[in-house]
């Protein structure tokens, strides 16, 4: 179980990264070569206003006023940041925090019913395939998860929309849902819904189960070898309680961990997805707001994706003491 | 290593009593070839015999360095293409323009033109040796910068230990792609091998993290604590008694991360997210996925081409990746040792602590 002192330092460690990346994120908007704020008071002066107008908009898009000493933008931009006024977006007019908020249901709805699909795919076809070491089975299948892993999910999304979407027109190529349906609790709506996410979901689902087929496989038969198997079929245990307390469980926790990482990068990856599927989530937003020069919508998008992945990151750490009991940390001597 | 058959003293034989053992010299004198070919023998032949063994490795190295020579020979003997260059969108094997090699017929245009009379073929050459740059200068940083912080941290341990895992869980942390399209937007870079790292700018951490653990088990190893007792410093311990311990960790790793660039560069030059330099099979794809390629039949040969470049390139590094996972991977080459028979129980057999599962391919 998780001790008080472990969630103490590790809730410590969760804010410590959180805070050094808004200072990250303040570094590369402030003092990178060309800096975003640069060419943003470029853009409104070009305008032809007087520098304090200009300063004022600059703070009203960024959050950062480049005519203050630097320590006062940083110690403004955190405070903003941590109150969450992400600025505004120089594209949409709109506050950046409304319009990520809108954008993130969508992403995080793509992005959990993929994982979990990878995972439950993956670990199911890697255990039968370990089971059946050496058979037909086993072989075909370890040939095309390795083939499968080789492709990029990227390739596979336009070769989903091309065949599936363009082609058989079985699946719609843009959006959330439907144009006029009504948003809501209804079965039109959440079949709508399905069948919007049905492709980017199956783009990364394709590309994605193969390595952890590969990795289940692996580890399944190596914890088959294991010499408390034999202790546990000598003692007559259940087939079932061997195959789910004893194989499942031990093959599949060194991956617990990589699961948790992966919905971060999936998170991270909604980019590429949703230009291919014009899908309006934060990867969407971030796109534009690349493709239009938006500063402060482009560094509020990575600030909530970062987010998205500390926190998933941390509930994999609290929790996987819950699941592997042998997790935890001894001190060690320096030398 | 071969001993010669004078050379008893290592299993006890000829000792004199008196003589103390760390007066002892060795009482055969291996001349500089001699210990040349030996080491030769040892790190260059010995794994490269067992590599090739390996179906896997076999079929990486092969696809690899088809790639190499495309990048190194391919680009001088086929021309830059150039717009205009030839008539437009003309389908890939068409007969109707032919040229003569060596006195062979061959297609003007193996794989058609583009829409500005641009060879697919000569385009995909030509974008080789960019990508073979952002592959090496990616993967070069990430191992370096990796190794460093894994086996420092790991061997020194405490406050130092600390300190430097907790930047590379922030670090970690960082979700790659928006962390690297952020960095392209704002720096804009245009060299290969810049691209290359700031493609791999946190991937680094994560290996870090591996190559520790794998550290922590070594430093506490016999050898180890001997070393550190008759007070050998803290750098010759890691790159002597350590390193060369993790060495087939890190050749794996290097492959792998070669694989990530790869795939991350593409991508992101599909999406137009790099600034556009020269040749690249992103950017081909892109121009095509721009005029309409997905639905229309006669794009087709712009478009797929260069993706399966890709996929053929990212599955060598892959089989590659495995290839020597299974070679240098010590549980298993002990197996090897023991009965050669192609063994399918060590199939895939990954250490935990090594491979984080990437779902997302490579970026």
């Amino acid at each position: 179980m998780v001790s008080t002192r472990y969630f103490v330092k590790r809730t410590g460690m969760a804010f410590l990264t959180f805070y050094a990346v808004i200072s990250f994120t303040f570094a590369m908007i402030r003092l990178m070569p060309g800096s975003p704020v640069d060419r943003l008071r470029a853009q409104l002066a070009s305008a032809g206003q007087d520098p304090s107008a200009v300063a004022r908009q600059v703070e009203l898009y960024a959050s950062i006023n480049p005519e203050q000493p630097l320590w006062q933008q940083y110690v403004d931009y955190i405070t903003s940041v941590a109150t969450g006024d992400l600025g505004t977006s120089t594209w949409y007019n709109e506050p950046v925090a409304q319009i990520l908020g809108n954008a993130m249901p969508w992403t995080i709805f793509i992005s959990i019913v993929s994982i979990i699909l990878i995972y439950l795919i993956g670990i199911t076809t890697g255990a039968f395939m370990a089971y059946a070491e050496g058979s037909r089975f086993d072989v075909s299948w370890s040939g095309t998860s390795i083939l499968l892993t080789s492709v990029p999910f990227y390739v596979v999304a336009v070769v989903l929309l091309w065949l599936l979407g363009y082609n058989l027109s079985l699946f719609p190529t843009s959006g959330h849902y439907g144009s006029g349906i009504e948003e809501g609790f209804n079965p039109q709506f959440i079949w709508s819904v399905i069948g919007h996410g049905a492709l980017p979901i199956a783009s990364l689902v394709i590309a994605g189960f193969g390595i952890v087929a590969l990795q289940m496989r692996g580890n399944a038969i190596q914890v088959l070898g294991e010499d408390y198997l034999r202790v546990a079929q000598l003692r007559a245990l259940p087939q079932r309680r061997i195959a789910l307390r004893y194989v499942a469980r031990n093959a599949f926790l060194p991956m617990y961990t990589s699961l948790m990482i992966s919905l971060g990068t999936l998170f991270g990856s909604s980019i590429i997805l949703e230009y291919i599927f014009q899908y309006p989530g934060v990867g969407y937003f971030m796109y534009q707001s690349i493709s239009a020069r938006d500063y402060p919508l482009m560094m509020g998008t990575f600030l909530f994706i970062t987010a998205g992945v500390i926190v998933g990151v941390y509930i994999a750490d609290l929790t996987y003491g819950f699941i592997d009991p042998r997790a935890g940390g001894g001190d060690r001597e320096a030398f | 290593m071969k001993r010669s058959e004078k050379d008893t003293s290592t299993d006890g034989g000829s000792v004199a009593p008196q003589q103390s053992l760390f007066e002892t010299t060795a009482d055969v004198e291996r001349s500089r070839a001699e210990r040349y070919r030996a080491l030769i023998d040892e790190y260059v032949f010995a794994p490269g015999r067992i590599i090739w063994k390996d179906w896997r490795a076999r079929i990486g190295i092969t696809i690899t360095t088809l790639f190499v020579l495309i990048g190194t020979v391919g680009v001088e003997l086929v021309d830059r293409p150039y717009a205009g260059a030839g008539p437009e969108l003309v389908g890939p094997f068409d007969s109707a323009y032919m040229t003569v090699i060596f006195g062979i017929p061959f297609w003007e245009y193996p794989l058609g033109t583009d829409s500005l009379g641009r060879g697919v073929f000569a385009q995909i050459v030509h974008a080789t040796p960019a990508m073979l740059e952002m592959m090496f200068a990616g993967a070069i940083f990430s191992i370096v910068l990796s190794v460093v912080w894994g086996l420092l941290s790991g061997y020194k341990g405490g406050s130092v230990d600390q300190v430097m895992m907790a930047i590379a869980d922030i670090v970690m942390t960082l979700p790659a792609l928006p962390l690297v399209v952020v960095l392209a937007a704002i720096l804009q870079p245009t060299e290969p091998w810049v691209i290359g790292i700031i493609l791999v700018v946190n991937r680094w951490a994560s290996f870090a993290r591996s190559l520790r653990s794998e550290v922590l088990k070594l430093r506490h190893e016999p050898y180890v604590e001997a070393s550190r007792t008759i007070g050998i410093s803290t750098p010759a311990i890691i790159t002597k008694d350590v390193l060369p311990n993790v060495m087939p960790l890190i050749v794996v790793n290097f492959v792998s991360t070669a694989r990530n660039v790869i795939m991350a560069s593409v991508g992101l030059y599909f999406l137009g997210l790099l600034p556009n330099t020269g040749f690249n099979w992103g950017v081909m794809m892109d121009n095509a996925y721009g005029q309409g390629a997905i639905y229309t039949k006669s794009l087709f040969h712009w478009f797929y081409p260069p993706m399966i470049t890709i996929i053929f390139l990212s599955l060598g590094l892959l089989l590659l990746g495995q290839g020597l996972d299974r070679i240098f991977n010590p549980r298993i080459r002990a197996r090897h040792a023991e009965h050669t028979r192609s063994d399918d129980e060590s199939d895939a057999k990954q250490d935990e602590d090594v491979t984080v599962p990437d779902v997302q391919g490579g970026i």
